[in-house]
């Protein structure tokens, strides 16, 4: 498939969807309007909303503030599950101790830290980026733990008989390994730096597009929740292709999927 | 037979070394009583049927297993921990992903502590050697496995090791590559006459390129059962050398030995 046909494809899809939600929420099938704009909203007061935040600059503010929360938690968590991973995967003993607590927090839904955060950490940006964090942070930990334990043992043997030392094996061998496994997950971490900030605004905040949603949610406002999520749901795409493109630079060394040699 | 006897002269003694792995049914004995001995500039195979604790012997020799029982000396000294004299091409990819075909090739004099732009300028001698001259930048996945072989054996010999060890080094490749990968081999290895240690299943290609073939019984607890001088003239084409009459017969003479053991391999290994 051609790359024209195919976003011409994905665009039609969009098209039909918002056809039909116009259609259901405008029109009576069998004397019935089955989608009560009350409830579902229409496409054009979506539109209309999205253009008044844009026209207004409203939205700049509350998406700087998301992007900012998002930025600082994926940093931050990156950075701590890259050291913790990295740690964990050279010091067996000390994953071994820490394994039941690990799995425990894991399985915590975030959701309920979100209080003690903004009990903590005020209802600001950091009780958000703190949310963020704890959910970057595995992702990030388990793929560098799996990076470092899963690097080719002939490849490692290779760089012994290279000569390597323990220090060099870290920077030639485990380091690289690792990264690539954080790289490969680099899409879910950053979406759920976002999904932290957008939780955390929801739950308590002043400011972000979690904030708005909730705002307009407050009073019924169902047009003002869609046009939240659609912005939201633009800024997440956007951030995604940047994520591509940092990829596509990083590990340029990769085989992309299909390409690979046997 | 005709092992040299002379430890203190060969580059790689092996001397009753018994080799055991510790598995959940209990003790493994991979390999029993190994003798072998390959004099300093001397290119031996061993060659022996699947699972014969082939790979087993030369990781011995490389120091990166110890053995149960047994010494190993190194040109006359003991091996404790890694063998620093030895270059290891291995079976599988043992390239670096993440590094191009030229810092692949210098990554063993940087880590030696070569300075980086001299040791990347003679890992382009290098590469230019194999062939690969042009090749400089690729990633070992945009290149093949054949010339994944060529920056592997590049990046071994950069070293300029004395003791050159290789498991089934041209196994994964198509037999004309294996036939051009052989004749680049001998003409690498004839510049310097390093001590080679190969391993092999394949018969033909262990005449081809050395001086003595090595045979292994099948596991477990394999032996050493047989050890040919191959009177073939150097330099030799391995493509025109299989067609010498002196190589039928010494063909002749190893694989009556070696059948009885490929047959006893084989039904150990497909449980048959």
């Amino acid at each position: 498939m051609s790359r024209a046909r195919l976003i011409l494809l994905q665009v039609l899809v969009a098209v039909a969807a918002i056809v039909l939600w116009y259609m259901l929420t405008t029109y009576k099938v069998f004397g019935k309007i089955l989608l009560p704009p009350f409830f579902f909203s229409t496409p054009l007061d979506v539109a209309q909303q999205i253009v008044d935040w844009f026209a207004s600059g409203v939205i700049w503010k509350h998406l700087w503030v998301t992007l900012e929360e998002s930025i600082f938690a994926f940093v931050l968590g990156s950075l701590g599950g890259v050291a913790v991973g990295f740690w964990f995967a050279r010091q067996p003993r000390t994953a071994a101790v820490f394994d039941p607590y690990v799995k425990m927090v894991n399985a915590l839904p975030r959701v309920v830290l979100a209080p003690i955060f903004t009990l903590w950490l005020g209802l600001g940006i950091w009780s958000k980026v703190a949310l963020g964090i704890t959910l970057v942070f595995f992702i990030v930990f388990f793929n560098v733990y799996q990076g470092v334990k899963e690097v080719s043992p002939t490849v490692l043997a290779n760089a012994r008989m290279l000569g390597m030392s323990e220090r060099q094996l870290m920077r030639h061998v485990y380091w690289p390994s690792a990264l690539s496994w954080m790289f490969s997950s680099l899409h879910t971490s950053v979406g759920f730096a976002v999904v932290g900030a957008v939780v955390g605004e929801y739950l308590g905040s002043a400011a972000g597009l979690g904030y708005l949603i909730q705002q307009a949610e407050g009073v019924f406002d169902v047009a003002g929740v869609f046009a939240g999520m659609f912005v939201l749901a633009a800024f997440v795409i956007v951030i995604d292709a940047v994520v591509s493109l940092i990829e596509k630079r990083l590990l340029v060394w990769r085989p992309a999927v299909g390409e690979s040699r046997p | 037979m005709g092992t040299a006897t002379d430890t203190n002269q060969a580059a790689v003694a092996l001397s009753g070394v018994d080799v055991a792995f510790r598995l959940a049914g209990g003790v493994y004995t991979a390999v029993g009583d190994a003798t072998l001995t390959v004099a300093d500039g001397e290119f031996v195979a061993i060659v022996g049927p699947t699972g014969c604790g082939k790979s087993t012997l030369l990781n011995i020799a490389a120091g990166l297993l110890q053995p149960a029982a047994g010494r190993v000396d190194i040109f006359g000294a003991p091996l404790s921990g890694l063998n620093r004299q030895a270059g290891y091409l291995f079976q599988a990819d043992s390239l670096f992903p993440w590094k191009t075909a030229l810092q692949n090739v210098a990554i063993g004099l940087e880590t030696a502590g070569t300075p980086s732009s001299q040791a990347r300028a003679l890992a382009q001698t290098w590469l230019g050697r194999v062939g690969l001259g042009s090749f400089a930048d690729r990633y070992p996945h945009m290149l093949s496995g054949g010339q994944r072989k060529r920056v592997g054996l590049a990046q071994v010999l950069i070293r300029d090791p004395k003791i050159l060890l290789m498991d089934e080094p041209f196994g994964p490749l198509d037999a004309q590559t294996r036939q051009i990968m052989g004749n680049l081999l001998l003409d690498l290895w004839s510049a310097d006459r390093k001590a080679v240690l190969f391993v092999t299943h394949d018969l033909e290609e262990a005449i081809a390129l050395s001086d003595r073939v090595v045979i292994m019984s099948a596991g477990p607890a394999s032996r050493i059962i047989g050890d040919w001088k191959v009177p073939l003239a150097r330099p030799r084409d391995i493509g025109e050398i299989k067609l010498d009459h002196a190589f039928h017969e010494l063909h002749r003479d190893i694989w009556h030995r070696l059948k009885a053991e490929v047959i006893k391999g084989y039904a150990l290994t497909e449980g048959a």
